[in-house]
């Protein structure tokens, strides 16, 4: 803003971005808590299965954070119990956006028929509420990770194939469209090397904005007991746990609390400040 | 025989006239409205497949996950036969089809109840909890974003829109646990942490047991409602008609609540749809939180318990609510929308629907621009 208007700088949309305090703020605390979950378990103190205390014992040298309904370290569990959110709401975060495009383009692209099935398809789906949808599937199919992580996919891809459609309708009758379609190029390349790229800024803003559903959706799914099988540990499954002790210790549940919370928090500020200069962007240029 | 004189030739011409005074009078919204209703009965057709297919045809045998790994071969043959399952898949899904459509739910296999018996209970309690979230978040969420949007990028804007965004990102679930945290156990202890009902009154009538459900529930489903009333109204109040109305000299508060918010709350009726399907699916987690029963609370456990017949009657009446609240809010859309409601022809199946979804997602408005 205070910048001379003589010195001419060649537009960088990363630095662009890292400007706004909102994306570094959230780029730094989904970071943090993705860091945490991931190295974490190398520093556990103890095994996250071992039986170190009594139950909902109080905190100690040994365990800072207590002990929870039989007798885990706490701090130990929290330390490991973050690698599955991460890695699945990432995954399926990322399966749903790949396979929401490519049909959204291809419904965009093909029109008529092709374009009304698709698009009837996702009112299918979207008459389900995400949550009921997996819960549907996963407890017919089984609790394998795979198996809910490819089901919160599906439940999130009708919306990106709806909103990658709607862009894409207004891009495919653009000129340099028509151009590439008149010189020749086959349909591929003019969907993946034209079509794409220009509609690739709001895809990732709302991959960002499905990190944070996930993040609910699978921690909500881990606490209903489908995910991370009880022995182990994982964030929402130890709030189900520690739930009835939460009088006497209430860290067992906050600690996992915070952390989803805080990651949560962190992808949606990550997202919802990456849109907000990207449109900024574009209203200067336009 | 006279009356055959004046024949099938008078009779065209008056016959022609009636169907044009029909159309004269039907409203110009009726084909598309018969359209989407066809369609959303075909949605609701599929729907009932997905379900039958998810509980019955998937390749998880229903009369072993009833029984459990280890029952003999024999008894889980002889348990086959009585559910028919060793049918054609054909002929059981029209079977159940038929059944479903007479209002036939089957029986609970857990208890063996009439799954409408178990049902209608526990729905009465969602409904008075679903009901009171509306009445709460709509009201907030209407207001406050119409007062964010006339007072917009002030301090009390800013201060609102930041402190919603823990509400929007933060998962409802964790919401709830944090408001247990906060009023039934260390630090204030003034409201029950679990809604124990008495099943002899209706839930209403008990409210104490409700306030933290629904204070769960409608803080984190009005964030999106808000936001999305917030950007709409703004919308409105930058708009042509707007800056007209105001170059006429209209008093500026007319210009607010005569033109631009019955126009700015359009978006909320999709806004509204869309609540209600998110509210359906979190509803599941708060009542298990709050061990609230209804519907939601239910279908976990007829989960847990692989009651088949209680899983289908749920997903199936919860999934053709949300088509029935959206094909409301297409129909309300253009009922509400002159340009609609007129229209020869509508091309949108649901019309403003992506704007709404636009609005909800990022606060901004749809805009194609490249």
């Amino acid at each position: 803003m205070s910048r001379p208007p003589s010195s001419f700088r060649k537009p960088n949309p990363l630095l662009d971005l890292l400007r706004a305090r909102q994306v570094r703020f959230g780029l730094v605390l989904s970071v943090l808590v993705v860091a945490f979950a991931l190295l974490g378990p190398l520093f556990a103190p103890h095994a996250p299965t071992d039986l170190v205390g009594i139950t909902y014992g109080p905190p100690s040298l040994d365990a800072p954070l207590g002990h929870d309904y039989i007798g885990h370290d706490v701090w130990s569990r929290v330390l490991a119990g973050g690698v599955s959110v991460v890695w699945m709401s990432l995954v399926s975060a990322v399966l749903a956006l790949t396979a929401g495009t490519a049909l959204g383009l291809l419904a965009a692209f093909a029109r008529r028929r092709v374009d009304q099935t698709i698009v009837w398809f996702t009112d299918v789906f979207l008459a389900f509420p995400d949550l009921i949808l997996v819960l549907l599937i996963v407890s017919m199919l089984g609790r394998e990770h795979w198996i809910i992580v490819l089901t919160v996919a599906v439940a999130f891809a009708p919306g990106v194939v709806r909103l990658s459609r709607g862009i894409a309708l207004g891009v495919v009758n653009q000129e340099f469209v028509e151009a590439a379609e008149m010189m020749g190029y086959p349909r591929g390349r003019i969907l993946f090397r034209e079509i794409l790229p220009s509609i690739l800024t709001p895809l990732l803003v709302h991959l960002g904005i499905m990190l944070t559903w996930a993040i609910g959706m699978l921690s909500g799914l881990a606490f209903l007991g489908y995910g991370v099988a009880p022995p182990a540990a994982d964030w929402g499954l130890m709030i189900n746990e520690n739930r009835a002790g939460l009088l006497i210790q209430p860290a067992a549940v906050f600690g996992p609390v915070l952390l989803i919370a805080l990651f949560a928090l962190g992808t949606n500020l990550l997202a919802e400040g990456v849109g907000r200069v990207t449109s900024r962007i574009e209203e200067k240029t336009t | 025989m006279t009356t055959l004189s004046i024949g099938p030739q008078h009779l065209l011409p008056q016959l022609r006239r009636t169907a044009a005074a029909l159309r004269a009078r039907a409203p110009a919204w009726l084909p598309w409205f018969i359209g989407r209703l066809l369609s959303g009965v075909g949605v609701v057709l599929v729907i009932s497949f997905i379900v039958f297919g998810a509980t019955q045809a998937l390749p998880s045998d229903p009369a072993r996950m009833i029984l459990g790994p280890e029952a003999p071969e024999h008894t889980i043959e002889t348990l086959r036969r009585q559910l028919g399952l060793d049918r054609p898949l054909v002929l059981q899904y029209v079977d159940w089809a038929g059944q479903v459509v007479s209002g036939n739910l089957g029986r609970s296999i857990d208890s063996n109840v009439p799954v409408a018996e178990l049902m209608a209970g526990r729905f009465a309690n969602s409904l008075t909890l679903t009901l009171a979230v509306a009445a709460v978040a709509f009201p907030l969420a209407l207001v406050l974003g119409i007062a964010l949007a006339l007072r917009r990028d002030s301090l009390f804007d800013r201060a609102v829109l930041s402190s919603v965004v823990l509400f929007k990102a933060v998962p409802g679930f964790v919401i709830g646990i944090c408001l247990v945290m906060i009023f039934s156990t260390s630090v204030f202890n003034i409201l029950p942490a679990a809604s124990l009902l008495d099943p002899a009154l209706p839930a209403w009538r008990q409210p104490q047991y409700l306030i933290l459900p629904t204070a769960t529930l409608a803080l984190s489903v009005a964030t999106y409602l808000l936001r999305l009333v917030r950007a709409s109204m703004i919308e409105a109040m930058d708009s042509e008609y707007v800056t007209a109305a105001r170059l006429r000299g209209v008093p500026e508060r007319r210009i607010i609540w005569r033109h631009a918010v019955p126009n700015a709350l359009i978006p909320a009726i999709q806004g509204v749809a869309m609540t209600f399907r998110v509210l359906f699916g979190g509803a599941v987690l708060a009542e298990v939180i709050f061990s609230y029963p209804g519907i939601g609370n239910t279908l976990n456990a007829a989960i847990e318990m692989r009651d088949l017949p209680l899983i289908q009657g749920i997903v199936l009446v919860v999934t053709v609510g949300v088509v029935a609240i959206n094909l409301a809010a297409d129909l309300i859309t253009v009922l509400l929308t002159p340009r609609l409601r007129t229209a020869t022809r509508i091309r949108a199946r649901s019309p403003g629907l992506r704007n709404a979804a636009s609005l909800w997602r990022t606060g901004k408005s749809w805009r194609v621009s490249v």
